[in-house]
C-alpha cells in the first residue's frame, strides 16, 4: 500500500482560487480563529478525492468551519499537529448534524480537536476499522443544555477502538458508542458531560483505563427498545470513576435525562455486564447503578417494542475500590436515603432498582465486593420497602472473554483476559 | 465569498468562449465536466432555459422541501435503453441514464434575476412546472444537481449557475450562498446550500450496506400522477412507457400513488404520510442512515411505534425540545416530531441538511396529522 501525504495548506487551493483567496495568507482574528472559507472548500475536496491509504493532515490552527466535514472514502488517515493545536471549530455551524462526519471503513482519525459542533462533534454510521486516537471534543463553555449530544458518537460500527481521546461538554455523552460490535474504549478522558462514557445496544465492548469525573454519570451502558441491535457483553474496567456530580443538564426526554447527578456506574437494561478492577468514589448518588427501563420514565406499553428486554440480566460487580459517595443522592433517592441512613449516612455503593422479569428464575446478578452492599430501592412499589438485597452475594457462572480487534486494529495491544478469581 | 464567485463565474466565462456547448444530452462516462453546459441537457439563451432532445420532465406527487425552492426534475436515457419498473423501489435505470434536478426561485423588480440575493416565494402567478422550459425573465437559477448512472453506478454531480445564468459550474464541495427569503413583506435572511457530493449521499444512498448511490424521485408512488409534457397532460408512468423509457408498468390505477401533501381533497392522513415519505424516509427507513433511531417513515410503514407513537428518541439530544416522546398523539405541542421541522438550529432541525427555513405549510400539515391521531402514551414507573 503506498502512502500519499497531502500536507494541507489554507492557501493550497486551485490556481485560479488562490488567486482571488490567497493574495494574503489567512491570519487568525482576534478570538484566535482562521476564516477562511477557501480552506473550508479545499479541505473538503480533499475528502472528496481521498484514495485509500492516503493521510490529510491539518496544520496546526484554529479554524472556524461553517459546515460538517464528511469522509465517505475507505482507509484514510485525518492527523492533525495535536488535539490542542489542530482545532475545527464549529462555533456558528449553519448546516449538518455533527462536525466531522465519517462514512467510510478503515478510517483513522487522530490528534485533532473539534469544538462546539452543533449537534455532534463526530460521528462514524454503518463503518468497520474505525480508529480514534488522541481526538478532542469539546463544547468550550461547559456543562450546557444548548451544546451538542455526543462529543465521539460511532453507531452501528463494527471492529472500533477509541483511545487516548478527551471529551468534555456534552449534553448527552462524551463518549457514546451505539448499536456497535467488537470495540475498546480506554484511556480516554471524559469530563463535565451528561455521560462520560455510553455503551448503548452495543455487543462486545471492553472499557478500561478511562478516567470519568465531574459528569452527571461517568460510564453507562444501556439497552434503549425499538432499536435494531440489543446490546450485550460490555466489561467496565480499571477505569477511574469520581466525582461525577455535575447537575443533569440533557435535554428532557433524552434517555440520559433519567441519570440521577451523582452516578458513577450506571447499567441500564443491558445483559452481561461486568464491572471489575475499578476506582469508584465521591459519586454522590450511587457508585454502581443496576437498573431496568422502568426507571427510566420512557416505559409505555404502545410506544415499546414488545420484544425488549427491559431488565439487566446476568451482572457481575466485583474486586472495585468504592470510597465515599451515595452521601448526597439527587432526586427521589434523597428522601430514601435520609428515611433510611439518616442524614449523615449514605447509600450503600451498589444501587438495583428492584425491577425483575417474573419469568425467569433469577437475573443472574451477582456482586461479590467486599463490604460493598446492594440496596434494593423497590422501584416497581414506588420506593416503599427498600432493603439491603443479600440474594445478589454469588459468583457468576463464566466471564466475559476480552475483546479482541481483528483486521488492521488488531496488533494493537489489547489488555490480557480479566483474571479470574 | 464575492470574490470566489467571480472567480468561478470568470472560469466559465473562459471555457465557454473555448467550446461549444452540446445541443444534445452526452453521457460522460467518467469525466466530471466542469461545466453543465457540457451535459447538453439544456438549450440556455436569452431569457429562457428549454431542454433538449429526448429529454424528460418529470415531477413528484409529494416533493422534498428544499427551502422553498422550486424543481425542475428531467431524465434522460440513452437511445433504445428502457429502464425497469418497480413498484417499491427506483426503477432499475441502465448505464448512461443520466438524471438532473435545477432548483430555480422567483424573483421581481430587477434586470438581473441571477445576481438577485432576494428571492420569492412561489405563488400560483409565478409557479412554473417547468414542463415545457423556464421563463427566466423573473427567475434565479440557482443549482443544478446531475444524477448520472455510469458502469460502477450512480454518481452526483452539483453544479452552481452564473449570475448571468447562461451555464453552471461544477461545485463538488458545494455551496453557501446567502439568500433573503422574501413571502410578501416578510423577508428571512438564510444561507442557501449547495450540497457537496457527499451530503448528495446523505440522502441518495438509501441502503448503508451497499453504499451505493440512488435516485430517490424516480418511484412509482411518487410518479403515478398527471403532469404537463409535449404529449399534453397524462400519468406520469404512462408517458415513460410512451417514450420507451420504462417497461413493466402496470397500469397507474394498479400502482402504487403518493397523496399530494397540500391537495386538501386528499385524506389528512395519505398527505401527511406522503410528506413523511418524501422529507424523511430517505434516511429513515429500515436501511437508512437514520436506521438507528428506529423511527423509519416510508410510505409502506405500518407499525405505529416505528412511526414514532410514543416512542422515545434515541440519540435526539438538545433535538427533543425537551419532549419525552417522538409523537404523543392529539398533541403536537408535546411532540418531538413537529419541534425538530420547526427548528432552524444545526443540531435539533430536522432534516439535518438541505433546508435553512422552516416549511411553515409543511409543518402545519404534520401538525394537524398529529392533533388528528387517537391515543395516549401511559408512562410505566419513574425515573430514578
Amino acid at each position: 500500500m503506498t502512502v500519499r501525504k497531502y500536507a494541507l495548506s489554507a492557501c493550497a487551493v486551485s490556481a485560479l482560487l488562490a488567486l482571488a483567496a490567497c493574495d494574503q495568507a489567512p491570519k487568525a482574528g482576534a478570538d484566535g480563529l482562521i476564516r477562511d472559507p477557501a480552506f473550508e472548500t479545499k479541505l473538503q475536496e480533499q475528502l472528496l478525492d481521498a484514495k485509500a491509504g492516503d493521510v490529510i493532515t491539518i496544520p496546526a490552527g484554529k479554524y472556524l468551519l461553517t459546515k460538517t466535514l464528511s469522509l465517505a472514502v475507505d482507509g484514510v488517515t485525518i492527523r492533525g499537529a495535536g488535539m490542542d493545536k489542530t482545532v475545527l471549530s464549529f462555533a456558528g455551524q449553519v448546516s449538518g448534524g455533527e462536525g466531522v462526519n465519517v462514512t467510510g471503513n478503515g478510517v483513522t482519525v487522530e490528534d485533532i480537536g473539534i469544538e462546539d459542533a452543533g449537534g455532534n462533534g463526530f460521528k462514524a454510521n454503518g463503518v468497520k476499522d474505525l480508529t480514534l486516537r488522541r481526538v478532542r471534543a469539546e463544547w468550550t463553555a461547559g456543562p450546557n443544555p444548548k451544546n451538542g449530544a455526543y462529543g465521539l458518537y460511532p453507531v452501528q460500527t463494527q471492529n472500533l477502538l477509541i483511545e487516548d481521546c478527551v471529551v468534555k461538554g456534552a449534553s448527552d455523552a462524551g463518549i457514546y458508542v451505539g448499536q456497535s460490535r467488537n470495540i475498546i474504549v480506554r484511556n480516554n478522558r471524559a469530563e463535565y458531560n451528561v455521560a462520560g462514557i455510553e455503551i448503548e445496544n452495543s455487543i462486545g465492548a471492553d472499557v478500561y483505563g478511562n478516567t470519568a469525573t465531574n459528569n452527571t454519570g461517568g460510564i453507562l451502558v444501556f439497552n434503549m427498545p425499538n432499536i435494531p441491535v440489543s446490546g450485550v457483553g460490555t466489561r467496565v474496567y480499571k477505569n477511574t470513576v469520581f466525582a461525577n456530580n455535575t447537575k443533569n443538564f440533557a435535554a428532557e426526554g433524552a434517555a440520559v435525562r433519567s441519570v440521577p447527578a451523582g452516578s458513577g456506574v450506571l447499567i441500564n437494561s443491558n445483559d452481561g455486564v461486568e464491572v471489575f478492577d475499578n476506582d469508584i468514589h465521591d459519586n454522590k448518588t450511587l457508585n454502581v447503578g443496576i437498573s431496568s427501563y422502568y426507571s427510566t420514565g420512557y416505559q409505555t406499553k404502545t410506544g415499546i417494542a414488545p420484544n425488549f428486554d427491559p431488565y439487566p440480566e446476568q451482572i457481575y460487580i466485583g474486586g472495585n475500590r468504592f470510597k465515599g459517595g451515595g452521601d448526597s443522592p439527587d432526586g427521589q433517592l434523597a428522601v430514601l436515603k435520609l428515611a433510611m441512613f439518616g442524614l449523615k449516612g449514605r447509600l450503600p455503593d451498589v444501587l438495583w432498582d428492584g425491577w425483575r422479569n417474573a419469568k425467569v428464575k433469577s437475573p443472574e446478578i451477582c456482586v461479590d465486593n467486599g463490604e460493598a452492599q446492594v440496596l434494593n430501592i423497590d422501584g416497581p412499589n414506588k420506593y416503599a420497602n427498600p432493603k439491603i438485597e443479600t440474594s445478589f452475594a454469588c459468583q457468576p457462572k463464566t466471564r466475559l472473554p476480552a475483546v479482541v480487534l481483528t483486521g488492521a486494529l488488531a496488533d494493537k495491544p489489547a489488555e490480557k483476559p480479566a483474571t479470574t478469581n | 465569498m464575492f470574490k470566489r464567485i467571480v472567480a468561478l463565474g470568470l472560469a466559465a466565462a473562459l471555457l465557454a468562449a473555448c467550446s461549444r456547448a452540446p445541443d444534445h444530452v452526452v453521457f460522460h462516462a467518467k469525466d466530471n465536466p466542469a461545466r453543465l453546459s457540457e451535459w447538453g441537457l439544456f438549450k440556455v439563451g436569452g431569457k429562457t432555459l428549454a431542454t433538449t432532445d429526448r429529454v424528460v420532465v418529470y415531477d413528484l406527487a409529494t416533493p422534498l422541501f428544499s427551502d422553498y425552492a422550486q424543481k425542475l426534475r428531467t431524465v434522460w436515457l440513452p437511445e433504445g435503453a428502457t429502464a425497469t419498473y418497480d413498484e417499491t423501489n427506483t426503477f432499475d435505470f441502465p448505464v448512461g441514464t443520466v438524471i438532473s434536478k435545477t432548483f430555480y426561485y422567483p424573483t421581481s423588480g430587477t434586470d438581473r434575476p441571477g445576481d438577485s440575493k432576494v428571492v420569492d416565494k412561489t405563488t400560483a402567478q409565478t409557479r412554473q412546472s417547468g414542463a415545457k422550459g423556464l421563463d427566466l425573465k423573473n427567475v434565479r437559477l440557482v443549482e443544478t444537481r446531475i444524477l448520472v448512472r455510469r458502469e460502477n453506478g450512480w454518481e452526483a454531480l452539483p453544479y452552481v449557475w452564473n449570475a448571468d445564468q447562461t451555464d453552471a459550474v461544477l461545485a463538488r464541495a458545494g455551496e453557501s450562498i446567502a439568500m433573503t427569503f422574501a413571502d410578501g413583506a416578510r423577508k428571512t435572511d438564510f444561507v442557501y446550500q449547495v450540497p457537496n457530493v457527499n451530503q448528495c449521499g446523505g440522502c441518495h444512498v438509501q441502503d448503508f450496506k451497499t453504499r451505493k448511490f440512488e435516485p430517490i424521485g424516480l418511484k412509482a408512488r411518487h410518479l403515478n400522477h398527471s403532469f404537463d409534457g409535449p404529449q399534453g397532460e397524462m400519468n406520469q408512468l404512462t408517458r415513460l412507457q410512451i417514450v420507451n423509457y420504462l417497461k413493466g408498468a402496470p397500469a397507474p390505477d394498479r400502482a402504487p400513488r403518493n397523496a399530494v401533501w397540500n391537495d386538501t381533497r386528499e385524506p389528512l392522513e395519505a398527505r401527511a404520510r406522503a410528506y413523511l415519505d418524501a422529507n424523511c424516509s430517505h434516511c429513515h427507513s429500515a436501511t437508512g442512515a437514520a436506521r438507528t433511531t428506529g423511527l423509519w417513515l416510508r410510505a409502506g410503514e405500518l407499525d405505529p411505534r416505528q412511526l414514532g407513537a410514543c416512542k422515545p428518541p434515541v440519540a435526539a439530544g438538545k433535538g427533543t425540545g425537551g419532549h419525552t416522546f417522538d409523537i404523543v398523539p392529539g398533541d403536537p405541542d408535546a411532540s418531538i416530531m413537529p419541534f425538530r421541522l420547526a427548528s432552524r438550529n444545526a443540531g435539533e432541525m430536522m432534516p439535518e441538511a438541505g433546508r435553512s427555513l422552516v416549511h411553515g405549510e409543511g409543518l402545519a400539515l404534520i401538525r394537524e396529522w398529529i392533533a388528528n391521531m387517537d391515543g395516549v402514551c401511559q408512562v410505566t414507573g419513574e425515573s430514578l
